[in-house]
């Protein structure tokens, strides 16, 4: 069963956010990890870039899988994970922890109650998963 | 089955020769004289092997394939039939294979007949008005389709027709060719019934409409009754009817696509006209078109002269889309598959279709209680869709486990996880040529293999178990990007 | 007529009318009529198809030879033709082993445990062609020399982000025609410059070059400067040449090219009247990401043990769809894997030794050609492989005609391509002719033109 950390917030995209003061951390759900399978390439976007609320910041592959990642939240690149790119099966064995993706330095802080809380999601990605 | 064969550069020894050439006969010169001594290259890393080697290497990978030949192969929506071996020996006679391609018209006019009649009868078929046989594959078909298409609306000056709608069972090749041709992609959902929704249909059309791609019987092995009024529809509102005919063995002698309202399709030779895949190619996309659509056809177009009955090519095609090949397309692969329709005429094409909706019927019944039906109906076409929903439930056996189960039974897989739409598909497709006793082998198998996922799940998730390799490591094939052998390209000493 | 009834049976179906019923009755209908329910009746076809009735196999293949006789084809007459099709020597190996069935009736191997033949053969000529071209990666082949061209040029301009493609006009003018018509169908710009000009034409919109060495008359073309060229400007270099010049030419890697194509129907395939052919595309490592087309990877199985998968899948269009950066979704296998078999069987000394018998056979011939009156070489600067441009004092065409009263199919015109080409005559020779048919060929033409300029 994939976990589900209670202190994230979540997006319908499947993407994670963890809030620390005006800098979020954005990974993928351990639900998305497992429904990809093997990750084995990453295209995320430079620091310094604008990313918009649900648009596409980069893509994430499998084997036989290509998925766009969408940004959960507005603002600007401050950092991104280059320890997993050369090792994307981090995302797989530790999607909340070593295998985060990108730090976004929000521009519009109100978006957040947009996403979804811990319990919220599980349900979705049940409904979503039959 | 051997466990291991090296590659051809393994078996390599300097000095050995597999092929013996001529001594040279004229006056020579050195390359260095003849080309200049900068332009010369040092090394060729090519192996060197006797022609014993060469037989023996290739021999024992052939015994490493599975094909046709070998077996049952119900590929969905591959038609993996029977490839007679006539059209072998009729596409080997050297007044075919030995033919240069510009050559003087003249002394080609058996080859340009071959190809003139086979346009026709494939137009005949299918119910359209002529037929190009110069895409290379589906796909090049699909593109060409839409070049069409596109230059078919830009000469009326209809210029803000920029939309393809697709359903969302197509295949993965309908949107990337619409793509490539500049057009917009609007999908659409299948019904519960896994065709289309004739409301999302309505919906997606307008003023923008360039053409609508629809395969017929469509991926789920379903003909599409609506069919008429779908094209009515997009007549309607000004587009165009593109059929994929990677489903047109389920129709041959019974109907006919162009009486249908497709205003443009393509045949896969290598399918529906019994031209071997060979291992992926080569195949040929043949594409026929209604008459509005005759102008575009790619360039140059075999005519017959009327008074001489002369054949030639003809290039003063002004509003042709222009050339899509490097020559006239797969001239060979033509020639099987005229030699195929020869061979069977009217009543054996019909006899075609009758039998393919039968088997995959047969199959059907005997294994919708093993496993559940993808789209309840009560009849399918050419191919019937099994999901294993059911397994993975019950035992976490996923429809890919199943695939390689049946390898070690000696059987191909179906194929898995297309259509889209169906989770944990199985596409079974098995083609008029087969017998009523290698379905029941197979039906024998899937039920045995039905039963397993319940008793010894670990038996399917661990298969293969005797192919010559078991499953393979596709996440290192990627990471690690082996894509040749590099001790070829080490420095020398 | 609304037909009653099966259709008796017929060759290459199994069934017999006793399985049919016994299959009918199991699926639980009466009559075959009601698997057709689906069919709104409106569309059903009842009648016979409007095409002819069946012939016995061996009235068949009296048909079939009766078209073929009515073609002059290169095992009876000597065939001068090149021009991007060429008549090489084909070991009898490469038909034998490439024809076999395991082979041939095989479909694309995405089951790779079933598979393990035609992907380490697919894999071997990947590696084959990246030791002809010097490039690191080679895909699993693509439709014809044209469209690998035309997929350079799309990839060129998905990677840079411009949108101009300069061509040479040294290219094949069908492959030229061939990247037009690709360029077309997405709005991008095609230009087409002679090459002594390219260099000028560079811009910060070129996405690349194409050009062709040995190009389309034959000659070995300079591609540093252009390389260099090219490169400043942010473009890229596109190189078709031909395989068989390859085993004695430089590999275009060493001009810094990043992709070079070509024709391949030279390895060991049948000519056939133009198809089907064997593109290949191979490019520099850096464009793993990008390039069309499939490819072949090593990999270990669950035990261990070497194997090999296609891989990369995930750039291709039935993941991809609508994104995908090109619409191929095939290669051409078996021509691959003649092409592999027929460069282990001549290996690397006999296709040094074909080419350079093309070689000296081609200046052989042009030599003792040019000895005659009238008759002069177009570009006489520049070296050749085993293809060159003549000027004729006839219309080639004329020529052509005459030549085949003499069992010879003559080269091809070149008056199509440009009044500057005007009586232009496209000869090539390969090792499949003899110094005996070399002469044969010269000494008519030498009647050939005597007799028109009588």
């Amino acid at each position: 069963m994939a976990t589900t950390p209670e202190d994230l917030k979540y997006s319908k995209t499947h993407e994670w956010v963890r809030i620390e003061g005006g800098v979020v951390t954005i990974g993928i759900t351990d639900h998305a990890q497992a429904e990809l399978g093997d990750i084995t390439y990453l295209d995320l976007p430079e620091p310094g870039r604008l990313l918009q609320f649900d648009a596409q910041f980069g893509e994430i592959e499998s084997v036989k899988a290509v998925s766009e990642l969408f940004s959960p939240v507005s603002g600007t690149v401050t950092e991104i994970n280059s320890s997993i790119i050369d090792h994307t099966e981090v995302v797989n064995e530790d999607p909340f922890g070593q295998g985060w993706l990108i730090k976004v330095e929000l521009s519009d802080s109100s978006e957040l109650a947009q996403l979804m809380t811990a319990e919220d999601y599980v349900k979705f990605a049940e409904a979503g998963a039959h | 089955m051997i466990d291991h064969e090296p590659l051809i550069f393994e078996l390599s020894r300097n000095g050995r020769r597999g092929a013996n050439l001529p001594d040279c006969d004229v006056p020579q010169k050195s390359a260095a004289e003849l080309l200049g001594e900068e332009n010369l290259r040092s090394s060729l890393p090519l192996p060197e092997v006797s022609e014993l080697d060469v037989v023996r290497h290739f021999t024992r990978l052939s015994h490493r394939n599975y094909a046709i030949d070998t077996g049952f192969y119900p590929l969905g929506s591959c038609t993996m039939k029977y490839n007679p071996r006539i059209n072998e020996r009729t596409a080997a006679l050297p007044g075919f294979a030995s033919l240069h391609p510009m050559q003087p018209e003249q002394t080609a006019q058996g080859a340009l007949e071959l190809i003139y009649q086979l346009q026709q009868h494939l137009a005949d078929i299918c119910g359209m008005y002529a037929t190009t046989l110069q895409p290379s594959a589906g796909a090049h078909g699909e593109l060409l389709s839409m070049m069409m298409i596109k230059a078919y609306h830009s000469d009326r000056g209809d210029l803000q027709r920029n939309v393809v709608v697709i359903p969302d069972s197509a295949h993965g090749t309908n949107p990337a060719s619409a793509a490539s041709c500049g057009f917009k992609v609007k999908g659409i959902p299948s019904n519960d019934r896994g065709c289309t929704d004739l409301n999302a249909l309505k919906a997606a059309l307008g003023p923008d409409t360039a053409a609508l791609m629809l395969t017929n019987p469509n991926t789920v092995g379903l003909f599409e009754s609506d069919i008429v009024e779908i094209c009515q529809l997009v007549h309607d509102a000004g587009g165009l009817v593109y059929c994929d005919g990677a489903n047109m063995n389920a129709m041959l002698g019974l109907a006919r696509p162009g009486d249908m309202g497709f205003d443009v399709m393509h045949f896969n030779l290598h399918k529906t006209f019994s031209t071997p895949h060979g291992g992926g190619g080569p195949g040929c996309g043949a594409v026929s078109v209604k008459q509005r659509l005759e102008p575009y056809l790619p360039v140059p177009v075999v005519t017959r002269d009327k008074d001489t009955g002369a054949f030639s090519f003809c290039h003063d095609r002004p509003k042709s889309i222009g050339k899509i090949h490097s020559f006239y397309g797969a001239f060979l692969i033509a020639v099987r598959a005229y030699t195929y329709i020869r061979a069977l005429g009217p009543l054996g094409l019909r006899a075609v279709g009758e039998n393919a909706l039968i088997n995959a019927n047969y199959i059907r019944s005997q294994l919708q209680d093993s496993y559940d039906v993808a789209y309840k109906s009560p009849i399918c076409m050419h191919e019937v869709v099994l999901t294993a929903s059911r397994q993975k439930q019950q035992s976490g056996v996923r429809a890919l486990d199943i695939s390689k189960r049946l390898m070690d039974y000696g059987i191909h897989p179906p194929t898995n996880y297309f259509p889209l739409i169906v989770p944990e598909a199985l596409m079974i497709e098995p083609t008029e040529t087969e017998s009523k006793q290698t379905l029941d082998a197979f039906i024998e198998v899937m039920k045995r293999i039905a039963v397993e996922a319940i008793e010894c799940p670990e038996q399917l998730k661990s298969a293969p178990h005797n192919t010559p390799v078991s499953r393979l490591d596709e996440t290192l094939a990627v990471k690690s990007l082996d894509l040749r052998y590099e001790p070829l390209f080490a420095p020398e000493e | 007529m609304q037909r009653r009834g099966l259709t008796k049976n017929v060759a290459y179906i199994s069934n017999t009318d006793t399985d049919r019923q016994e299959m009918l009755s199991a699926i639980g209908v009466s009559s075959f009529n009601e698997l057709l329910a689906p069919i709104p009746s409106q569309v059903r076809w009842s009648g016979d198809l409007p095409i002819p009735p069946a012939l016995d196999e061996h009235s068949l293949y009296r048909h079939l030879s009766a078209l073929a006789a009515r073609n002059a084809n290169a095992e009876e007459m000597l065939c001068f033709l090149g021009a991007g099709i060429y008549d090489h020597f084909r070991p009898a190996v490469v038909a034998a082993l490439a024809s076999r069935g395991e082979f041939a009736t095989a479909y694309t191997p995405y089951q790779p445990e079933m598979s393990q033949g035609m992907l380490q053969a697919i894999y071997e000529f990947q590696t084959m062609i990246c030791g002809l071209t010097g490039m690191e990666l080679s895909n699993a082949s693509m439709y014809d020399a044209a469209t690998s061209l035309a997929e350079a040029a799309l990839m060129a301009v998905h990677t840079t982000g411009r949108e101009q493609v300069v061509v040479l006009t040294n290219v094949h003018p069908n492959y030229r025609e061939v990247v037009k018509t690709y360029l077309k169908s997405s709005s991008l710009e095609y230009i087409e410059v002679c090459p002594e000009e390219a260099v000028e034409h560079f811009n910060s919109s070129t996405a690349c070059v194409l050009t062709q060495s040995p190009d389309f008359f034959g000659c070995v073309q300079p591609l540093q400067v252009l390389s260099s060229a090219v490169h400043k400007a942010g473009g890229l270099l596109v190189v078709a040449s031909d395989p068989v010049a390859l085993a004695l030419l430089k590999p275009p890697s060493y001009y810094d090219a990043d992709v070079v194509v070509g024709e391949g129907q030279g390895l060991g395939n049948a000519m056939a009247f133009g198809g089907p052919l064997l593109g290949f595309f191979a490019c520099k490592k850096s464009f793993v990401r990008s390039f069309p087309g499939r490819i072949v990877g090593g990999t270990v199985d669950l035990e261990g043990r070497r194997g090999y998968t296609m891989t990369l899948r995930t750039r291709e269009q039935d993941i991809r769809r609508e994104k995908a950066t090109s619409n191929i979704c095939t290669n051409q296998s078996l021509l691959a894997l003649a092409a592999t078999i027929y460069l282990s069987a001549m290996g690397k000394n006999g296709l040094r030794s074909a080419a350079d018998l093309s070689l000296q056979k081609a200046h052989y011939a042009c030599e003792r050609l040019c000895a005659l009156k009238g008759v002069s070489m177009l570009f006489p600067d520049r070296p050749f492989f085993k293809e060159f441009a003549l000027k004729l004092p006839v219309n080639p065409e004329i020529m052509n005609n005459a030549l085949l009263k003499h069992g010879i199919i003559g080269g091809l015109s070149l008056s199509q391509y440009g009044a500057h080409l005007a009586n232009g005559w496209l000869v090539c020779v390969t090792e499949t002719k003899t110094r005996g048919d070399i002469d044969l060929f010269v000494d008519a033409v030498r009647t050939i033109l005597e007799e028109v300029s009588c």
